[in-house]
């Protein structure tokens, strides 16, 4: 055949693989021009600080998406972690490291549940997450009759809460550390940041990481292969629980209270990125790296349009047309998406 | 009998692509005789069958029903012309989730005459019409998912003889069925016999064939291979037919093993069969060969710790083995490619060095850190060994051959040292070429472990294997050292004996 049929394969190839990161790029030089103060370290750090919370629970979500699978849960597991952090400390009166405790062990326990639900008693995974997602939105509202928590509050018996939200957990939504300028870096970038490089060693250079895409791509061979594949599933499930979990305690030390009208949006941007993560490099399948720049690019275009004076109530719009788009590259184009 | 028929293909052709899959077949079926169409994978039943139930167009040849030329374009014509198959999967002619009335009359729910408003009382009573002319003993107002598999079958066959046809085509109707449950089967084909409608049975299973067959029909490589209508039926012909020899053999030098690897005692694999007990020794290369469901699937997947068996014991290298996973069998030095590739054994995502270490990541990783040059340098040597055609060892599985694929799912397993190699249709859906390396390396590197094949083709084990067990009804009913082969013994032993013929 010609040799322009070869170039246009092969340009084909190159729109898959580098497609999004040139959008990114572009999109980055695009603000840089047209946005004032677009470019500037503070506005960098902004854009990361927006997407940390959500990063922590796509990067989650992209666990069980590797082996297959779905979970719905991770937004009313950070809702249900960070009422529970406020509910440990302001209530009971306990300290950072008992809340933290808590809040993970919440995440691992919801994990293993959503892992039982779909591995042993059979029911599919996007309805035993989305069942476990109705259960935790009303299960965290029931110690406290549905009010929010905070120090001072009234409880259910008349009492008053007297506890407080310790230094050292709020430091974890407002501490920032150096960076060649003082006070730069937040900690919950700096948490995104190991988080995502944890879980893509994990899932790229490690023997289970391999095995959970195995798991994922075809479930019987990896079984003929020795592999205990329920035990990888409900792994999965753990690490998302974990992971939201974590998104949870950061966002109750943003908010410094137990919110119960925070995080509505946490699950459709999490899982945003995540599914925005298929385009990137054109791996078309779920990848840790991916997923972090997903929730980047997610990041950077609601930054730098705000920046541009969009209202707020186009977002969400946004958010679906880049999904959307990333979603044809990653099964139309790559032609070979496989869920 | 003795009638004309009433039913007649004539030198049907049809190929796909530059495969020929029928070569010209020419069939008679007559009122009231159940003809048997017997054939391996791929020797053109199922095309066959969909070409005369209208699914399929027809290459070439003609056919005719009842002496009028017989065209379907699709299977709706096919069954108003009187022509009516029932297909292998129960589950395809049902609907689970309506009850058995509706699934009665399903068929007279669309097309042009069919009433906008669905009639609950009008379906009953049709569907009560159609259950009484069958004899179906069935409340009407059941959930198919309710049923028994075989009820679920009286259903689809109830609703297909509403339109009272000439020719009704059953394929492998009992491949899911129990024993008891086929007798019911059996007792309605008797009846349909009786009420003259031309019958064709596609089957593998010899006690199937033995209790209904009238003629048999025995198809290779798409053509009729024999045709068997006088009485008593020549079954083992039937089968010598339909596995016949149609290679030049390579001559096998077949080598006896003194050291046992595994030993088996008394296993029983399934409810009411015989126990299996056999040794497999080192160095040795075994084939177990039998009809497709009898069994072999079973036994190989009891060998790596899929399934249990309901009684028995093994023995490798002098300790008892009872492996309860397959990660177990495999740490015990048990490996198995697993037949249909594609579903059992490759990871569509992974490429070709991926594949290859897939079960062997433990042993390929320090503190769970996969170790990919060690990882690619198996994959390389892997390639080498056994001839895989490829870039690179990078490329992705879905870029290979059948037969290069094969060969990747036999080198993963080679990768590493077994002591019992155990394969399941290695041969399956792999050219010539490929099919011969891969048996010339599994002769070569014999020594060091038992091997064992399970094969449905004949000329597989015969080209392979140092000695070859016949296996029928789940359990192993003939021995043979591959050397001076009574072929006739053999293929009898594969024909089964008339084990359940009384059911």
């Amino acid at each position: 055949m010609s040799s322009g049929w070869v170039r246009m394969a092969a340009a084909r190839d190159h729109a898959i693989r580098y497609g999004f990161i040139v959008l990114l790029f572009g999109l980055i030089a695009y603000f840089a021009i047209a946005a004032d103060g677009f470019v500037s370290p503070q506005s960098a750090v902004f854009i990361f600080q927006s997407v940390a919370i959500t990063g922590v629970l796509a990067l989650g979500v992209t666990a069980t998406l590797v082996v297959g699978g779905f979970d719905l849960s991770i937004g009313s597991v950070a809702t249900s972690a960070m009422m529970a952090a406020a509910y440990v400390m302001v209530v009971l009166e306990q300290n950072a490291v008992v809340a933290i405790v808590a809040c993970l062990l919440i995440g691992a326990v919801v994990g293993l549940i959503n892992g039982w639900l779909i591995v042993y008693m059979r029911v599919p995974d996007l309805l035993a997450t989305l069942g476990m997602m109705f259960l935790l939105v009303g299960l965290q509202r029931i110690p406290t009759e549905g009010r929010s928590i905070a120090t001072g509050m009234t409880m259910p018996d008349g009492s008053v809460a007297n506890g407080t939200f310790g230094r050292a957990f709020l430091a974890l939504g407002r501490h920032r550390f150096d960076f060649f300028i003082p006070n730069l870096i937040p900690v919950s970038v700096v948490v995104l940041l190991v988080l995502a490089v944890l879980i893509w060693f994990f899932l790229e250079y490690t023997r289970f990481g391999r095995m959970m895409y195995a798991v994922g791509s075809n479930q019987r061979a990896a079984e003929l292969a020795g592999a205990p594949v329920k035990a990888y599933k409900i792994w999965a499930y753990v690490i998302s629980g974990v992971f939201a979990s974590i998104g949870g305690i950061l966002l109750a030390a943003r908010l410094g209270r137990g919110d119960i009208a925070s995080g509505n949006n946490l699950l459709l941007d999490a899982v945003a990125a995540a599914l925005i993560g298929y385009a990137v490099l054109g791996a078309a399948k779920p990848n840790a790296f991916g997923t972090a720049v997903g929730a980047v690019f997610v990041g950077v275009l609601l930054q730098g349009l705000t920046m541009m004076n969009a209202p707020y109530y186009t977002q969400d719009f946004i958010k679906g047309v880049v999904l959307v788009v990333a979603l044809v590259f990653t099964f139309a184009l790559s032609g070979r998406g496989t869920r | 009998m003795g009638n004309d028929a009433v039913f007649r293909v004539d030198g049907l052709r049809k190929s796909f692509g530059p495969i020929e899959v029928l070569g010209g077949v020419s069939l008679d079926l007559h009122a009231g005789e159940v003809t048997v169409l017997m054939g391996a994978n791929g020797a053109g039943k199922s095309t066959l069958v969909k070409i005369i139930s209208g699914v399929y167009e027809r290459g070439g040849g003609t056919m005719s029903l009842a002496g009028q030329n017989f065209a379907p374009k699709t299977p709706a014509e096919a069954i108003r012309a009187g022509v009516v198959t029932v297909h292998q999967n129960i589950n395809d002619g049902v609907v689970a989730d309506l009850d058995v009335a509706t699934n009665l009359t399903l068929d007279r729910l669309s097309g042009s005459g069919a009433p906008t408003l669905f009639n609950p009382r009008r379906v009953r009573r049709e569907a009560k019409a159609v259950a009484n002319r069958m004899g179906l003993m069935i409340d009407l107002k059941a959930r198919i998912s309710d049923l028994s598999l075989a009820d679920r079958q009286m259903v689809a066959i109830a609703r297909a003889m509403a339109h009272q046809p000439k020719v009704l085509i059953l394929d492998e109707p009992t491949s899911s069925l129990s024993s008891a449950e086929a007798d019911r089967l059996f007792a309605l084909l008797d009846w349909l016999r009786e009420q003259g409608v031309a019958i064709l049975y596609i089957s593998h299973r010899m006690s199937d064939i033995r209790r209904l067959a009238d003629r048999i029909v025995s198809m290779r490589d798409g053509v009729v291979s024999g045709v068997f209508d006088s009485k008593p039926l020549d079954y083992e012909g039937a089968v010598n037919a339909m596995l016949g020899r149609k290679i030049q053999l390579d001559r096998i030098v077949a080598r006896n093993s003194a050291r046992p690897v595994l030993t088996i005692d008394g296993l029983r694999i399934a409810e009411g069969s015989r126990p299996i007990s056999l040794t497999l020794g080192d160095g040795e290369v075994v084939a177990i060969t039998g009809l497709v469901g009898v069994g072999k699937t079973a036994l190989a997947e009891t060998l790596f710790g899929v399934r249990k068996p309901l009684s028995g014991t093994m023995v490798l290298n002098g300790k008892a083995y009872a492996p309860g996973s397959t990660g177990e069998a495999i740490a015990a030095g048990v490996f198995l490619v697993a037949k249909d590739r594609s579903e059992n054994g490759i990871v569509g995502d992974f490429n070709i060095q991926e594949n290859i270490s897939l079960p062997f990541h433990k042993r390929m990783s320090r503190l769970g850190v996969l170790k990919r040059r060690v990882e690619r340098a198996t994959a390389r040597r892997q390639i080498g060994e056994l001839g895989i055609v490829c870039r690179s060892e990078k490329d992705e599985m879905s870029a290979l051959s059948g037969g290069n694929q094969q060969k990747v799912m036999v080198a993963r397993w080679m990768s590493q040292a077994a002591r019992l190699f155990i394969l399941d249709e290695p041969f399956q859906g792999v050219d010539i070429s490929a099919r011969r390396d891969i048996a010339a390396k599994l002769r070569a590197s014999a020594n060091g472990r038992a091997t064992l094949l399970f094969v449905t083709e004949l000329d597989e084990a015969l080209e392979t294997a140092d000695r070859i067990l016949v296996m029928s009804e789940q359990s192993i009913v003939g021995e043979h050292r591959n050397a001076d082969i009574d072929l006739e013994r053999l293929l009898a032993e594969v024909a089964g004996g008339p084990l359940h013929s009384a059911a």
